[in-house]
């Protein structure tokens, strides 16, 4: 997957004691990209203009996706090439399902990782990313960062064209799996409040965008560039890689040329294929570049809003050691076009479509047995019997196979990274989901289990008896009663579109 | 050593509402409604009743708990009564109660009354409901059609099956039910349709189209039952008995264990080869006259047929495709309609099953009729093929 760029000398910098920086990168990015042609094209009535708006398209999650969903996929795409147990999780975001339960420690639970494990979520700015990555940098231990943002945008604004969802994680440690050496860093906290999103609103509001630009951008970023610069003693010239998240025009190209960087390095923002992805957007245009780089490389972050933090990094030989899951380059193949805005307003919760009374149901959660329950639900995990082997869900005091019924033999397994497939299934056009049809089955796990699921990301027609999937921890249904929004597993075909 | 059930106990009365959008009845008139057709069939009076069983399966929906609205809607002397839930299969769970009764020697003449009103829920289709609150974290919320269209695509996978031909047995199967629900004037649909028709309809949950799916219905059947020396005592000469009466629920093998491959149904298995050992059948086959099965939707119909020991494995479709199960086939399948055509009030479901049989083995089945019919089964089927619960109820003669 990674291009092979010609190998260039290694820079002049040095260093003597054990590097600290990244020693892994994932990314997510939902499959349904969003033409904003045909965003354009259901708006023409309200603004003409926006049609300058509708090149290329943006990613959208599905409806069973948020910020906490994306966050444990990117996490798994690192995960999944390497077995880690980091001393704390933290979860970036500005779009944090719960204001008072810990996002990162569902997280935990949804990766399976030791309950020692620290969660701590990070919020309240875009830069939490790039902030929360410093801070992990600074730190001693291992931390795995993951961010992402499913930020809304009331339909017609430019937000709604600019923005996209997705998520990104890596982890920090120090020693030979560095792939991405930590060579300082310096952040600059201004109140300039060219947007904000106060509590109980769903989307930003936004100021004038020449002013943002010109006091904000265009003062600030160079401020924290050039003190990371000189703290790490290097000069512009030497970044090989720019990385700035933003989707005003020219605004990396501008801001390079004023602090003297090399044009070449400014990095892809991924306006045209994913949109801005919020507190997740540094993070993952550095996993993409990672996922492309050679070793050697001297990669200048940038995370911007209400200041600016500035990273300097620059790559190891250990990076060609390391290979996301999907990565960047995987997820941006997997890919569905989507041209409904109206669907898009609907899982946005922007336009209240009927769904019928069906939808009516009470989802209240007894969160006395979520708890007794909570690493099956949380974490897929069930049960193998240690007197049969049998891998059966949900994990029970008596084992499920009818030639042992041993009792209190049962050990946890964890399904969620096992290798299944389609048992049975139907598409349901009578029971309630946001995104008919309904589709769901039983799914038949390598290991001899088997669990009723739903399935996700699908298209008509796609599902048939021995499909390999893979399990993927999505939204399960939302009471939207009591605040509560419920996340299980489901299946989805594996690789596909 | 227990002997099972065979002949000891006798069917002396049975009532059966008219199935349908009841929008003019209320639970306590349909069981009122039953009743008054079971009691005049038994020729007793209310008073000889000495315990009653009810069967109701979204109390929720209708009656509330308990058994306090059969002994309200019926008036009755106080005489213990008790309700039972098991899915689909509550008719036949509310039969068995009585039976056992009267078969223990608890009482002498016991009844069951089955009932469900649907229609009160202001939308299409059986109400939602909680799984449990455990379950309810993780299995999807699926519906009835959605539950058993599963069948679908894993038996045709395991038989090689073309969908096309399945889909095409499949609508055989739903023709046959609304021609034999046209001579039902308690049946809920009673209209005939065509194989295009079917086939064309619009899909309710892959494979299953409209046309594939049960009536959703209100209504209500009884069964007054007694020993056989009692019914011969009221002028029974030779009663309509109880051969066998079977019941098997999952244990969470086809939910959670891999051995189960989703094409057939395990609990019809083996409440089938039990009901038929205690009924002394050896060839199902050959011996069955006629039978009522749990045609919630098509595909269940089709897939339990062999589940049931009636078709050879993989050998449904062929049966179905040459009418062995139509009117004039070797083994008629829902004489009166089925689930499909006569309705599907959960509750009562199972104790109309056995009031067409019992209406059939007396020659009273009217413009339905068959000739001669010496043993009939019925079949329930409650949950979804991976969890679920069979009753099977096999009816004859005493004589026989």
């Amino acid at each position: 997957m990674r291009a092979k760029w010609p190998v260039r000398s290694e820079r002049s910098i040095q260093v003597t004691h054990a590097p600290i920086g990244i020693t892994s990168f994932g990314a997510y990015i939902p499959r349904l990209r969003l033409s904003r042609k045909a965003m354009a094209a259901a708006l023409d009535w309200l603004d003409p203009n926006l049609a300058a708006q509708g090149k290329g398209e943006r990613a959208v999650a599905n409806w069973d996706e948020d910020s906490l969903t994306m966050a444990v996929e990117a996490a798994r795409d690192l995960l999944a090439a390497r077995a880690l147990s980091p001393d704390r999780l933290v979860f970036a975001s500005t779009t944090l399902p719960f204001q008072d339960r810990s996002n990162a420690g569902l997280i935990i639970d949804a990766l399976g990782l030791a309950e020692t494990t620290r969660p701590a979520d990070a919020t309240g700015s875009l830069r939490a990313g790039t902030s929360a990555l410093l801070s992990a940098l600074e730190q001693t231990g291992t931390t795995l960062l993951t961010a992402a943002d499913r930020r809304l945008a009331r339909p017609g604004s430019v937000q709604d064209f600019t923005y996209g969802h997705g998520a990104a994680a890596v982890t920090v440690g120090s020693g030979p799996g560095v792939i991405a050496e930590f060579l300082g860093g310096h952040s600059i906290f201004r109140d300039l409040v060219d947007h904000y999103r106060a509590e109980g609103e769903s989307a930003d509001y936004v100021l004038e965008e020449r002013w943002a630009r010109d006091e904000g951008y265009l003062k600030i970023v160079p401020a924290a560039v050039k003190g990371a610069l000189s703290k790490a003693g290097i000069g512009a010239d030497q970044v090989d890689h720019f990385i700035l998240p933003g989707t005003m025009a020219k605004i990396q190209t501008t801001l390079a040329a004023k602090l003297g960087l090399r044009p070449d390095s400014v990095v892809d923002p991924l306006a045209a294929t994913v949109g801005d992805t919020g507190a997740a957007h540094a993070l993952l245009m550095l996993a993409d570049l990672l996922g492309r780089t050679p070793p050697g490389r001297v990669i200048l972050l940038v995370g911007y809003g209400q200041g600016a933090d500035a990273i300097l990094l620059r790559t190891t030989k250990a990076l060609a050691d390391f290979i996301p899951a999907t990565g960047v380059a995987g997820w941006l193949s997997r890919r569905k076009a989507e041209n409904s805005y109206l669907k898009h307003m609907s899982f946005s919760g922007m336009v209240d479509i009927h769904f019928g009374m069906r939808a009516e149901h009470d989802k209240r959660t007894a969160h006395t047995v979520a708890y007794r329950k909570r690493d099956m639900i949380n974490g897929l995990t069930g049960g193998r019997c240690t007197a049969c082997g049998c891998v059966q869900f949900p994990r029970t005091r008596a084992c499920v196979n009818p030639a042992c019924a041993a009792i209190d033999t049962q050990e946890p397994a964890r399904l969620a990274d096992e290798a299944a497939s389609v048992k049975t299934f139907t598409e349901d056009w009578l029971g309630f989901t946001p995104c008919p049809p309904l589709a769901y089955g039983n799914v038949q796990f390598a290991n001899g289990a088997n669990v009723m699921m739903e399935f996700t990301d699908i298209q008509a027609g796609q599902l048939s008896v021995g499909l390999p999937v893979r399990l993927v921890f999505r939204l399960k249904d939302d009471d939207e009663k009591r605040g509560f929004r419920r996340y299980f597993w489901k299946a989805t075909p594996q690789g596909g579109a | 050593m227990a002997k099972g059930i065979r002949d000891k106990v006798a069917i002396i009365g049975m009532g059966c509402s008219r199935f349908g959008e009841r929008w003019d009845a209320g639970p306590d008139d349909l069981m009122l409604e039953a009743f008054q057709e079971c009691l005049h069939d038994a020729g007793i009076d209310k008073s000889d009743i000495q315990a009653g069983w009810m069967g109701v399966f979204f109390d929720e929906q209708s009656v509330g708990k308990s058994a306090l609205p059969l002994s309200m809607a019926l008036r009755l002397p106080n005489i213990p009564v008790t309700r039972v839930e098991n899915l689909c299969a509550t008719g036949t769970e509310a039969l068995r109660g009585a039976v056992y009764a009267v078969a223990a020697g608890a009482c002498d003449i016991a009844i069951a009354m089955g009932v469900e009103k649907l229609k009160d829920t202001g939308f299409g289709g059986l109400p939602e409901r909680t799984k449990g609150t455990f379950e309810d974290l993780w299995l999807p919320q699926n519906t009835a059609p959605g539950g058993f269209a599963q069948l679908g695509a894993a038996y045709a996978a395991r038989t090689r099956t073309d969908m096309a031909d399945l889909k095409r047995a499949m609508a055989h199967i739903s023709v046959k039910s609304h021609a034999n629900g046209a001579l039902n004037p308690k049946a809920h649909l009673r209209n005939p349709i065509t194989e295009q028709q079917v086939l064309d309809a619009r899909m309710v949950a892959y494979p299953l189209g409209l046309f594939d799916c049960a009536g959703v219905s209100d209504g209500a059947a009884c069964a007054i039952v007694t020993t056989p020396e009692i019914a011969r005592s009221l002028g029974k000469t030779n009663p309509v008995t109880v051969k066998a009466l079977q019941l098997a629920p999952s244990n969470g093998v086809e939910l959670a264990h891999g051995s189960w491959d989703g094409s057939y149904t395990l609990t019809t298995r083996i409440a089938a080869r039990r009901a038929y050992e205690e009924a002394g059948i050896k060839d199902p086959r050959a011996e069955l006259s006629l039978i009522e099965v749990h045609d919630c939707f098509s595909v269940t119909e089709l897939v339990v047929m062999e589940d049931l020991g009636l078709s050879p494995e993989g050998g449904a479709v062929r049966d179905v495709m040459d009418g062995f199960f139509d009117r004039d086939g070797k083994i008629p399948c829902q004489i009166d309609g089925g689930l499909k055509c006569f309705g599907h009030p959960i509750g009562a479901t199972g104790l109309r099953m056995v009031y067409e049989i019992y209406l059939q083995l007396q020659g009273r089945a009217g413009e339905r009729q068959l000739p001669d019919p010496r043993l009939g089964l019925t079949h329930n089927l409650g949950g979804l093929p991976n969890r679920n619960i069979t009753s099977v109820a096999i009816i004859g003669r005493l004589g026989d």
